[in-house]
């Protein structure tokens, strides 16, 4: 599945400044190994030591919040647009 | 002596103080460091006390400076000893500290007040916010006051009158099709590419602290000394968190005697996220799908969760759940015991605390605050149902007497013969 990841600021040092990505992946933890293997040290600034997402790190698939899908096991559809969105302050 | 940096709250990272808000190396959220060593605490609360009648009497304490070109004057807000309504509850040192008496009547002008004098200290041009409604009606009012461009993003379907007391500053006002979560997400991502001022995503390390002010304050306000308990409804999480670190502040400069503030955090059952954590003894808070009366409220991913979780374990408090119906009727309550209308916020706040008395854990022995932290007049929709119904009549004596004197309160018409008899 060819799929679009956008990259915020603070990780396009690892990505030569690019803001989206296009990888083949079927489920969002390939999508963050197909991320990896193009750019490295991606993964460890997204995921712990035991391949959890870090719980600063938001992931969004198609607008939707991946903890309120399937984590990490979220299927990604063809064309699907996944974000990155760090420390998700937010809030009242 | 003031704000020197930021910190990672997560890994401890240091950066300079600027109009960052997540750590480059865990993606953790940052909070402001301040260098108090060798504060005289006497003159410190000198310099306190002289201070305006607003949250800028505190500015010592805070991570940005007085700007009067902005400055709506939020805060210093009245603590009223609540004597009917701890009566009803059983508790004779209760204290409710009104922050819905604020210049756009909610807290939020405090977490604002501090967000606009930081915006305009690093120079942005435009501020904006992701809102449930009464955020965007402070940065759209303040904004209005400092000649700033405002954008304010809220779910749409908030309540109309929420979204009036926005509109009437004209800020452009973006009403984003999905829930508060969706805006949010939103506005961190138009944050992340555009040089905006959104007071509580990027300039959220100066926005929170404006919130330490209600710590502050009813600490001034009781004489310097701290409560027993405090409860404080939970959105996001951080005005919970930074009663907690105001009254922390406090002991740790000597300007009050520490001793162990119990606080406790309420929630809508219909957005529940820190109150089900809080019961299953997680450390961390699972988002849910808000559905809920309470809008102000309904935050289903909130930011400060966790820290939450630390504070009120740390202290002693809980974190329990209020229906929609118990919501209305707290709101009613409020009201006709204290004189005081409140938003729902305030009714999951008051509906809380009643569960917190049944359940024992709050106790009567002690000094209770409960934060009511926005007005009513912006729901009235939901205090319908607690409202007095009017009695119509026609203008002459015999249906006053008919109609009116006939429905007297039980408890009125116990009282001796009213009528004048000259």
């Amino acid at each position: 599945m060819a799929v679009t990841v956008r990259i915020p600021q603070l990780l396009r040092n690892l990505t030569n400044g690019e803001r989206e990505v296009q990888v083949e992946a079927a489920t969002l933890r390939e999508a963050i190994e197909a991320l990896d293997a193009r750019y490295p040290g991606l993964r460890q600034r997204l995921l712990d030591g035991q391949g959890e997402l870090l719980r600063y790190v938001n992931l969004f698939v198609n607008d939707q919040d991946a903890r309120l899908l399937s984590g990490l096991d979220t299927p990604l559809p063809q064309g699907a647009e996944v974000a990155i969105v760090p420390a998700m302050a937010g809030g009242c | 002596m003031g704000l020197v940096g930021l910190r990672c709250r997560e890994c401890g990272k240091a950066f300079p103080v600027s109009p960052v808000y997540a750590c480059d190396e865990c993606l953790g959220p940052l909070e402001a460091v301040y260098d108090h060593a060798g504060v005289d605490p006497a003159a410190l609360r000198a310099r306190i006390e002289a201070g305006p009648r607003s949250i800028w009497r505190y500015a010592d304490l805070l991570p940005a400076p007085h700007d009067p070109e902005a400055d709506l004057q939020a805060g210093f807000t009245p603590l009223l000893h609540a004597r009917r309504l701890g009566e009803a509850l059983g508790l004779p040192r209760l204290y409710i500290k009104n922050d819905a008496l604020n210049p756009t009547w909610s807290f939020k002008d405090r977490v604002v007040s501090v967000a606009i004098s930081a915006a305009r200290r690093f120079g942005f041009e435009v501020v904006a916010c992701a809102s449930t409604g009464n955020l965007a009606n402070s940065v759209a009012a303040h904004a209005a006051r400092a000649g700033m461009e405002a954008y304010v993003f809220i779910p749409a379907g908030l309540e109309r009158a929420k979204v009036v007391t926005s509109a009437i500053y004209h800020p452009t006002v973006v009403e984003v099709e999905g829930t508060y979560d969706d805006v949010n997400r939103l506005c961190a991502q138009i944050a992340d590419e555009y040089r905006w001022a959104f007071v509580n995503v990027n300039l959220r390390p100066f926005y929170s602290e404006g919130a330490k002010t209600l710590g502050f304050e009813v600490a001034e306000q009781l004489g310097w000394r701290l409560p027993d308990h405090v409860v404080v409804p939970i959105a996001s999480g951080n005005l919970l968190v930074k009663i907690a670190r105001g009254f922390d502040e406090l002991a740790r400069l000597g300007l009050v005697e520490r001793r162990p503030v119990r606080v406790s955090g309420a929630q809508p059952s219909g957005c529940n996220p820190v109150a089900r954590a809080f019961r299953a003894g997680q450390a961390y808070v699972d988002p849910v799908r808000p559905q809920t009366i309470a809008k102000s409220l309904a935050i289903g991913n909130p930011a400060d969760g966790k820290y939450v979780l630390e504070v009120v374990r740390a202290t002693g408090g809980a974190v329990e759940e209020a229906t929609d119906q118990e919501i209305v009727e707290a709101i009613g309550l409020l009201a006709r015991t204290e004189g005081i209308f409140t938003e729902t916020a305030g009714g999951t706040t008051i509906a809380v605390l009643r569960r917190l008395v049944q359940q024992g854990v709050v106790r009567p022995d002690e000094t209770v605050v409960a934060y009511i932290t926005g007005m009513g007049l912006k729901t009235p929709e939901a205090a319908e149902e607690a409202s007095a119904a009017p009695v119509r009549i026609p203008a002459s004596l015999r249906a006053f007497e008919a109609d009116v004197l006939s429905g007297r309160r039980a408890d009125a018409a116990q009282r001796a013969p009213s009528l004048i008899t000259r």
